[in-house]
């Protein structure tokens, strides 16, 4: 059975960034709910996508200003969380995962400290326990040799398979909520599809919801069940991904159209023109 | 002359570092590519496709087989500066490949001091006017610019000194889909304008098929198949490796293709 109330509830949420001067907001007044499934954020650069996912985290710096009618999490209000309890929600039950594990995995800690480094934190794991989870997690990804894996260094293994350790370690303290920033912009083609296939088998597999950001139309299309289109720091469309084709907003109708096709190429792309209005509520 | 012959490329084999650690990067690589055409690479990170590109601009000096640009072979070790303004490069990144100190002016008058043209003021203007951007921005700085304005002053600096050859190395992947439709337009003006040949690298099945008449497939140093646009719409291909390329570019499949243990 399928509880119907959303994991996470977003309303009226609002992120600003403190300038010399005055307050610049690039998330404004957006309003979400992910349940159990995958939800995809579309939006150029600047459009806030990023923005939204780390404030649901809370990972913004002291000055930044989130307010919000509501955000909350499995009954949980995060904004009015301590510090001290964000840190027991943040990798535990809302886990987040990078476009690029060069950069997010620890240069100077092995594969296997880690991932099991998660574990011992919040499941208060022995070391000897930790470890065969970190097999086992290791195992779920389709890593075909976990125990030589784990004593590897971040810079021995490749992109795909840094990816999936970025993948093993979020999700080995079965958190409810993954949020996953670009998470496969970084990969080749071949190796991105099986990056999201064993995402895609996890979060299925264990009813947990996904909050998928990305600049790809297609591939979020593909993925996602439900897609949010932001422009400017908000939200101007909200649709299910199976029906882009029939987005109303003049954005998203542009977004579509400047996308070179592969199996429908046209001899000139529509260049999109930017109305001023869509930057306004 | 449609069918004059720009690039011609063959058995080129470049390999990195010294024995015992040979990296055999491009394996035997034939190219040929007439005038006023668009040919694209393809293929994933390290497969030698950039590598090929700076053998023919003259960036990587060590390489092994033939190269000839507009009929004439270039030699590895050494080329006429004439020879090097033939054929001219625009990169991936518009953030790192523009001089952050230099004003835009600058950044185009440096090429046409190496190469001792004159008339710089008016050329620099013609360049800004055929990439599109006004005048007054040869006063500003690249952080002055968006990343699709700096990608039009990159195009602008390669054009500048009127080759025949641009050579294209992800042109569009830094820019976001709205600006990258832009900067494909402007490259497919430009190559019916002036009749340049165009040798473009990218990982984007879509980019390259919209702009380019042949596609060349790389895996591992070595063109494993070279596919016309026509067949790479239809889907009429013969390598499993050109076809996996395609399909993961349609998107997510959420399928039992990729083995569940």
């Amino acid at each position: 059975m399928r509880d119907t109330q959303p994991l996470l509830s977003v309303r009226n949420l609002t992120v600003a960034f403190p300038s010399l001067k005055d307050l610049v907001p690039a998330v404004r007044n957006v309003s979400f709910d992910v349940g159990r499934e995958k939800v995809g954020i579309i939006g150029e650069s600047g459009s806030g996508k990023s923005t939204t996912g780390r404030a649901i985290m809370r990972l913004h710096p002291g000055k930044t200003q989130i307010t919000a009618d509501r955000m909350q999490f499995q009954g949980l209000d995060l904004l009015s969380q301590s510090e001290r309890q964000m840190r027991a929600i943040r990798g535990h039950r809302i886990a987040m995962i990078l476009q690029d594990p060069k950069y997010s995995l620890n240069p100077v800690m092995t594969v296997g400290e880690q991932i099991a480094e998660t574990a011992i934190l919040h499941e208060n794991l022995s070391r000897r326990e930790a470890r065969l989870r970190t097999i086992e997690m290791l195992e779920k990804v389709h890593i075909r040799d976990p125990e030589r894996v784990m004593g590897l260094y971040p810079h021995e293994v490749s992109g795909g398979m840094g990816q999936r350790i970025m993948i093993s370690m979020m999700l080995i303290a079965k958190p409810a909520l993954i949020i996953a920033d670009e998470p496969t912009s970084a990969l080749d083609v071949s190796v991105r599809q099986q990056v999201l296939t064993i995402l895609d088998e996890l979060v299925t597999g264990n009813d947990m919801g996904l909050l998928f950001i990305s600049h790809d139309l297609n591939l979020v299309r593909s993925f996602c069940d439900r897609v949010l289109i932001m422009y400017a720091g908000r939200v101007v469309e909200e649709l299910r991904a199976s029906e882009l084709d029939q987005a109303r907003h003049p954005y998203t109708q542009g977004l579509l159209e400047a996308l070179p096709s592969l199996t429908d190429p046209k001899d000139r792309l529509a260049v999109l023109r930017r109305d001023p209005a869509w930057a306004e509520v | 002359m449609q069918d004059r012959n720009m690039i011609e490329v063959a058995g080129l084999n470049v390999s990195f570092g010294r024995r015992p650690r040979v990296n055999h990067v491009v394996r035997g690589v034939d190219l040929v590519i007439a005038q006023g055409e668009c040919f694209g690479l393809v293929g994933e990170s390290g497969c030698g496709k950039s590598t090929i590109l700076g053998a023919i601009a003259g960036r990587v000096k060590d390489w092994q087989g033939t190269i000839s640009i507009a009929g004439v072979p270039v030699r590895p070790d050494r080329r006429e500066l004439a020879q090097l303004r033939q054929q001219q490069i625009v990169f991936q990144d518009p953030f790192g490949s523009l001089h952050p100190r230099h004003t835009i002016g600058r950044i185009l008058a440096e090429p046409l001091e190496i190469h001792g043209m004159d008339d710089r003021d008016g050329r620099i203007d013609r360049a800004l006017d055929q990439v599109g951007l006004p005048r007054r921005f040869r006063f500003r700085y690249p952080h002055q610019l968006s990343g699709g304005q700096r990608q039009r002053v990159a195009i602008a600096r390669a054009l500048i000194l009127d080759p025949q050859i641009l050579l294209l190395d992800e042109p569009t992947s830094a820019l976001d889909v709205s600006i990258q439709a832009e900067i494909l337009n402007l490259l497919k003006d430009l190559r019916e304008e002036r009749r340049l040949t165009y040798l473009l690298v990218s990982h984007d099945m879509a980019v390259v098929t919209h702009l380019c008449d042949r596609i060349a497939v790389m895996q591992k140093g070595q063109f494993v198949e070279v596919a016309t646009r026509e067949a790479m719409v239809r889907g009429d291909l013969t390598h499993p490796y050109t076809r996996l390329l395609r399909e993961g570019s349609l998107g997510y499949r959420p399928a039992a293709s990729v083995a569940a243990e």
